[in-house]
């Protein structure tokens, strides 16, 4: 029997590798050949896709880039028994640099595992933590995430053990465990490569959360932007209910804990951890006031805790392996490793797990490989859309929440867009408040009104109409709604436009933007 | 006047115990844990600017103008959604807070129209306030920008328009229709600049769920949602405070005005009925005042078929005396008698039956309660010792679990209604026991746990049977029983309940309810916590009236829930002063404060204070009365705001009752269908022309205050003190509060009621006296009125009103929101857009069998009479069961109902008639003639210029 892996994670199947699948098994058969055909997630190295394993003797050999219509070539060619010649071969690709680079704690079974085995992933080393979370009791799991230094990883970095014990300490008939996967981040795609090749990770992490809190009821909030994510993240529930890992008495400890799967409605602002609440609850995705916290007042007015799927996914690995095995890695009170997204005009993108401490240098120039298009690289944005462009001047700024911060910007959930000499910054700050024009939850004045007014401001300046004066106003407007706003997406859509404004004035300057004639 | 601005606190008070210290702009202030810093502040006099935060809604946060700076925090949060700490340091002006403020509002102003000077708000705008206090002085977004001045306007409403482009999108009219209102009809559709307030998906306001509550247009703080008077007369400039005329919530009003114009009634954040709440009619159908068809000049007739003929109030009282004085002389004493309204004040009511039984000599005075809550008086009278309901309107806040027996909140009694979707909607559980399904048994966020869809006629067996496994399975409060009720009563009825014959599995076929559902429901009632009954008219209007009231107390009695807040038994009384009524001693068997005409030592208090002897006898109730002038005996009638015609039932005995009597006086503001048979029209003044109290269903005593001097000449009790005075029994208060300051000295639960103390307190609730100076929010605290609660037998007995082969549907009646009763006021408003008349609801598999089609016109014929009218097909009602309301004359659905009544107290059976439903192509013979009749009837000749 011959075991071939085929990714079926969204950025392999956008590149052809459902159809690869397909002429797979056909020629398979066509050569009367016994096949088993695993459709995994993606290893995160985009450029390979479709990237096709075969299990040999030696592990698995790669073909990269694979073409449906190549694959009887391919199979003729010694394919299946991963015999090398052809240009897609590419060895094991454990072995290419980009992954030996890599420090795979959370990421450690993507695009490995079949995604809907539970057994598969207990294979792996699955379900590990959990056993070891029974004989630790709830409150050893809240201390050993507090001692991990795990912080949230959807872009605020709140301490997770802070989080964790709030809701345990609270006392409430109910309680809840959110998985915030709602993942609208710019250049980013961490929390869907997960759902889709390693499920059983976020279940688990989850089901950890709940142990921990004392919630016994679980939602996953999964934008609806991602059908596959969903379609993954659903299959493994059933398989982990059928497994007894999910449900009434999870994995015969005595313990409940349901699990259930929503689906967004197209609104960036629901990821904003209020607003994912209102919507679960059957609501306009509004942002809600803070106080109350989620934690002590969240789902229908129950303690809840919400973390992004990076955080919970990275509990397992605490608990099987120790909190100190965790912090080990990292940098100041950056602990453990981000999984960061490199996107944009950069030649190696996806993902790419390591340890805090790499400096935005690094990532760019000699991880990603300089630009694709091979233009020179003007800018980095970092943390989504809004996060602060910054220039090559800024790239020693090493990977840390603190680091970015102290520079004005922030590592948000890890994305890093890159841009060639040919950006427009102007174009980039009036970018950002349209963004926030468009995505607007509406409730807040400075959002509301502010975002509009500012895209019409930078309007005017691009036109060079009464530059000074709308240079001020929009530094005024940029200030209100930074103080002003509700939430963050107002709060921090002044973080590109002012990084714009600071680092790259000359987009601004009358040079470029001459005053038309009267 | 304390009434004055009432100062807006920001955000509710905070119920917490726990007292907190913190210093604003270095002042110390101790407030509650959980009080915002804005609220905070106010306490102190420091107004931060808000536009969002209104202490009516729970705080929002979404204007950013309430920004503040706390020491040793980060960032400037939102004073509003920021609780007080102990010891926490706050910074309400600053100079980044002036910054940031004026830049929010430079914000809001670059989207809205500089037409402040034209605009209806102008002077009455929070938007306004705000620019001036945080200082804007330009905005440098310029006009080309995007905005929403193009919006169009929605004047759907017929009381008030809803601009858009004056909307800064706080949603406080969304928040007040969620929160106060419970009707969730508003919501914001998009997002961003885009958001955009709207009703339901994006209809206009009069095609939407919204039921014209006001609640939008008073929290608005600009002219986005403006009442259409307001922008036709301009901003009101002063304002008085008094009670609502129409239902038994009793709702505080502003009558805010400008000159003697009212311009608009706003609820009264201080009314504590209503807590700053209203409904349609309260807030805006006040038009009937002016209308076109108000009568303000006395008239008079020879016969019922000549016009009338306009004269001087002089003629007109005296030609009434002398009438009167004739057919006394005629035919004796006993054929004068009076009804009094449930809708004129306590002193009017007071007058009238003091007219009664001092000036005609005997007790033949009656009022509107004999066909609604006679049996309330009687039921509770006899079980727990007074006639009234026994918790006010804020007990419900502590309700675990609400029963709601024959009553239809959302359209009777809204503003309660409001208060009670609020309390479910934080959890209490409810039971409806309703032949129909009425919107409370599944309205948004709200459903019951229980609707037991009863058979109409079925209550006592139902009740029975809820009390039966409240015994069989020992959920008594034993405790409470042994000490606060008669114990052998209670042995007794313990005993009859428990009878398997009783159980629901032995009803079910009577009552149509299924046996487990009933348990489930008795179950809840019984041990769900602190649990309230609310009970209307579908309990009262039967032939076992007072047999369910008195079932319904059993159950309370059993359960113990009396004598403190969230529980007891509560009747939704109809109308305005219906429960004052009563109390005034409106009935021909009892004196002020309830006491029997038979009992010597009230008596002689009166006849002392009177100086006249009284008759120990009751006199003829109002079926009576009729029943007399038809054999006629009875001749003579003044009936104050009353339209027996229409409202009582069985309505060609009442027209032939009329029309044998020789002098019919009707004292009204219309010339209503009973004035068909008038010989004398007096006409009476609007509540907004008089001075007085009204006394609602919580027995909360009011006042009503005159705002207008009364287009008819006089107020209502100086006309009925002319009347006493020219039949020989002087009459001469100067004021109202004259009236009540003898009402209190010969009424032992109003004995520390005064017009001052009313001044001092707002209101007080009865009993008021010695032992209770500040009135009774709660009833039988310690002992029962009459000492030990009484359990009684309630043994259910059919009605003898059966469906049959030619009569097999039941018809029961109600209301509905826009209307009230027999429309004399609201049919003369803009109300009727929303009803413009009656129909019949009838189920669509009764529909079908009879070939009838949703908007058919239908005949409805029962043994009494038969109408016409539209049919409209509906689930609401079970097979078998049509429902009408009774809110048009033409429709005249008392024509149907018949003369059966309820066995004690005689208040009629309008809840179920057998009838037949069946296609018609038009107006029964009953409404064509009497179609004609009545134009006949109302014609006037106006007095020539030399007589």
């Amino acid at each position: 029997m011959i075991r071939v892996f085929v990714p079926g994670d969204t950025a392999a199947v956008a590149v052809g590798a459902d159809e690869v699948a397909v002429a797979l098994t056909a020629t398979a058969r066509g050569r009367g050949l016994g096949l088993e055909l695993v459709r995994t997630g993606s290893r995160g190295a985009f450029e390979l896709e479709p990237l096709v394993e075969v299990e040999t003797a030696t592990g698995r050999i790669g073909y990269a880039r694979v073409a449906a219509e190549q694959v009887p070539a391919l199979v003729a060619a010694g394919m299946f028994e991963g015999r090398p010649g052809h240009p897609a071969w590419i060895g094991r690709p454990e072995d290419l640099a980009f992954f030996r680079g890599q420090t795979r704690l959370t990421f450690a079974r993507c695009g490995i595992v079949d995604p809907v085995s539970v057994e598969a992933y207990r294979a792996a080393g699955g379900w590990r933590g959990l056993a070891a979370a029974l004989s630790l009791g709830p409150q050893g799991v809240v201390d050993a995430i507090k001692a991990s230094g795990l912080r949230g990883r959807g872009g605020a970095g709140f301490p997770a053990g802070i989080k964790w014990a709030t809701v345990a300490a609270a006392s409430a008939p109910r309680k809840f465990v959110i998985c915030n996967a709602d993942e609208g981040d710019s250049g980013t795609f961490a929390d869907r490569m997960l759902m889709e090749g390693d499920p059983f990770l976020l279940i688990e992490g989850m089901v950890l959360a709940g142990f921990a809190t004392g919630a016994e009821k679980g939602y996953l909030y999964i934008r609806s932007e991602y059908p596959l994510a969903v379609r993954a993240m659903q299959r493994a529930i059933d398989a982990a209910y059928a497994a007894g890992l999910l449900g009434a008495d999870v994995a015969g400890a005595g313990i409940r804990f349901d699990l259930e799967v929503r689906v967004g409605a197209g609104a960036y602002v629901c990821g904003e951890e209020t607003a994912l609440l209102e919507s679960i609850e059957g609501k306009r995705g509004q942002v809600r006031a803070k106080p109350p916290l989620p934690a002590h007042q969240g789902l229908f007015g129950a303690p809840t805790l919400i973390n992004n799927v990076l955080t919970l996914a990275a509990v397992p690995f605490i608990l099987a392996e120790g909190a100190k095995a965790y912090a080990d890695y990292g940098m100041g009170r950056s602990r453990g490793t981000m999984p960061i997204q490199l996107a944009g005009d950069i030649r190696h993108g996806g993902l790419f797990e390591t340890a805090f401490g790499v400096t935005l240098g690094q990532l760019i120039d000699e991880i990603g490989g300089g630009t694709l298009s091979g233009r020179p690289v003007r800018a980095a944005q970092v943390g989504g859309p809004l996060g602060a462009y910054f220039p090559r001047a800024l790239f020693d700024t090493p990977f840390d929440y603190e680091a970015f911060a102290a520079r004005g910007g922030l590592i948000g959930h890890g994305g890093v867009v890159v841009f060639n000499d040919t950006v427009d910054l102007l174009q980039q700050a009036r970018f950002a408040l349209e963004f926030c024009a468009v995505e607007s939850c509406g409730k807040c004045t400075p959002c509301r009104l502010g975002s509009t007014r500012g895209v019409e401001v930078v309007d005017r300046i691009a036109a060079g109409q009464r530059r000074e004066a709308n240079l001020a106003l929009l530094q005024d407007l940029c200030e209100t709604m930074k103080l002003g706003s509700l939430c963050a997406l107002g709060g921090f859509t002044p973080y590109p436009v002012m990084s714009a404004l600071t680092h790259f004035p000359e987009d601004f300057s009358p040079a470029r933007r001459p005053e038309p004639a009267e | 006047m304390a009434y004055l601005r009432i100062p807006d606190f920001g955000t509710p008070p905070s119920r917490a115990e726990e007292r907190v210290t913190l210093f604003i702009d270095g002042q110390s202030v101790t407030v509650p844990a959980g009080t915002s810093i804005l609220r905070a502040a106010q306490t102190l006099g420091t107004a931060i600017p808000k536009l969002c935060a209104t202490d009516s809604l729970e705080a929002f946060g979404s204007c950013r103008l309430c920004l503040v700076e706390v020491e040793g925090r980060q960032g400037t949060p939102a004073a509003c959604t920021t609780p007080v700490a102990a010891g926490m340091a706050v910074a309400t002006q600053t100079p980044q807070l002036a910054k940031l403020r004026r830049a929010v509002m430079e914000l809001y102003i670059s989207d809205h129209p500089l037409d402040c000077l034209t605009c209806a708000a102008n002077g009455d705008c929070e938007l306004q306030d705000m620019a001036g206090a945080v200082g804007l002085r330009e905005v440098r977004y310029g006009p080309e920008g995007e905005d929403h001045l193009d919006l169009p306007c929605d004047q759907s409403n017929p009381y008030f328009d809803f601009d858009p482009s004056k909307c800064i999108v706080c949603s406080r009219c969304v928040r007040a229709c969620d929160e106060v209102q419970g009707t969730l009809a508003l919501t914001v559709e998009n997002r961003g600049f885009a958001s955009k307030v709207t009703p339901s998906q994006g209809e206009l306001f009069l095609a939407s769920e919204c039921v014209s509550c006001g609640a939008c247009v008073q929290a608005c703080p600009t002219a986005a949602l403006t009442e259409k008077s307001v922008v036709e007369i301009g901003q009101p400039e002063h304002k008085v405070v008094t009670t609502c005329a129409y239902c038994g919530v009793g709702c505080s009003f502003e009558a805010q005005m400008r000159g003697d114009e009212l311009v608009r009634m706003v609820p009264w954040k201080d009314g504590k009925a209503n807590h700053g709440h209203s409904c349609v009619k309260g807030r805006f159908a006040w038009g009937y005042a002016t209308h076109r068809e108000r009568i303000l000049k006395p008239m008079i007739r020879g016969s019922i078929d000549e016009p009338w003929r306009e004269v001087s109030w002089e003629a007109a009282i005296a030609h009434t005396a002398a009438e009167f004085k004739r057919i006394v002389a005629e035919h004796g004493k006993g054929a004068l008698g009076a009804i009094s309204s449930s809708r004129c004040t306590n002193e009017e009511t007071f007058l009238v039956q003091k007219l009664v039984r001092a000036a005609f000599g005997n007790n033949n005075v009656d009022t509107c309660a004999r066909v609604c809550h006679s049996p309330t008086g009687y039921g509770l009278k006899t079980t727990l010792g007074t006639s009234a309901g026994t918790q006010d309107f804020d007990s419900v806040e502590h309700a675990d679990v609400v029963m709601v027996i024959g009553a239809n909140p959302t359209d009777g009694h809204p503003v309660f209604a409001s208060r009670l979707k609020q309390r479910l909607r934080a959890g209490a559980k409810l039971i409806v026991v309703d032949p129909r399904r009425i919107d409370l048994v599944r309205t948004p966020h709200v459903e019951a746990a229980h609707h037991l869809q009863l058979k109409p006629g079925a209550n006592v067996a139902v009740l029975t049977a809820l009390a039966h496994v409240i015994v069989t399975e020992e959920l008594v409060d034993e405790a409470f029983v042994r000490e606060r009720c008669e114990l052998d009563a209670f042995h007794d009825w313990a005993a009859f309940v428990a009878e398997p014959a009783r159980s629901p599995e032995a009803t079910q076929a009577i009552t149509g309810v299924p046996a487990a559902e009933l348990r489930a429901a008795a179950r809840l009632y019984a041990t769900g916590g602190a649990a309230a009954i609310y009970y209307g008219l579908g309990v009262t209007e039967h032939s076992q009236g007072s047999t369910s009231v008195m079932a319904i107390a059993n159950l309370a009695l059993a359960t113990g829930n009396f004598g403190r807040p969230g529980v007891g038994v509560n009747p939704l009384r109809g109308q305005n002063n219906v429960q004052g009524a009563c109390d005034m001693g409106s009935f021909p068997h009892e004196l002020s404060g309830y006491r029997h005409v038979s009992d010597a030592a009230a008596r002689q208090l009166f006849e002392a204070a009177w100086g006249v002897t009284l008759d120990g006898d009751p006199g003829l109730r109002i079926p009576n009365m009729l029943d007399e002038a038809v054999e006629g005996a009875f001749k003579a009638i003044y009936i104050q705001g009353e339209d027996i015609l229409q409202s009582d039932p069985d309505t060609r005995h009442v027209a032939a009752g009329l029309a044998a009597m020789e002098c019919v006086v009707v004292h009204d503001l219309f010339l209503n269908e009973t004035a068909n048979y008038a010989h004398v029209f007096l006409p009476g003044s609007t509540f907004l022309e008089k001075n007085g109290t009204f006394t609602n269903a919580e027995r909360r005593i009011q006042r009503v205050r005159k705002v207008m001097a009364p287009r008819n000449g006089y107020e209502d009790w100086q006309i009925t003190q002319l009347l006493a005075n020219a039949l020989g029994y002087p009459m001469a208060y100067a004021d109202p509060s004259q009236i009540m300051d003898e009402i209190a000295a010969l009424t032992p639960s109003f004995a520390g009621v005064s017009y001052d103390k009313l001044e001092a307190m707002g209101s007080v609730q009865w009993p008021c006296d010695a032992e209770h100076p500040d009135g009774s929010p709660v009833m039988h605290e310690a002992a029962f009125a009459r000492g030990r609660g009484k359990f009684v037998l309630t043994e259910y007995v059919a009605t003898d009103e059966k469906v049959g082969p030619r009569f097999p549907l039941l018809l029961t009646t109600g209301r509905i929101l826009s209307q009230y009763n027999v429309g004399a006021q609201t049919r003369r408003t803009a109300n009727v857009v929303w009803h413009e008349e009656d129909v019949l609801e009838i189920h669509p598999h009764d529909a079908e069998d009879r070939g009838v089609r949703d908007g058919d016109l239908v005949k409805l014929a029962s043994r009494a009479g038969e109408t016409t009218l539209r049919a409209r097909l509906s689930d609401r009602v079970a097979p078998g069961v049509v429902y009408t309301t009774f809110h048009h004359p033409l429709t005249q659905a008392n024509v149907v109902t018949t003369d059966y009544s309820d066995w004690a107290t005689n208040c009629p059976e309008y809840k179920v008639t057998a009838v037949q439903v069946s296609p018609s192509n038009g107006l029964s013979d009953w409404q064509a003639r009497y179609g004609a009749h009545a134009a006949r009837r109302r014609q006037i000749t106006s007095a020539g210029p030399a007589e």
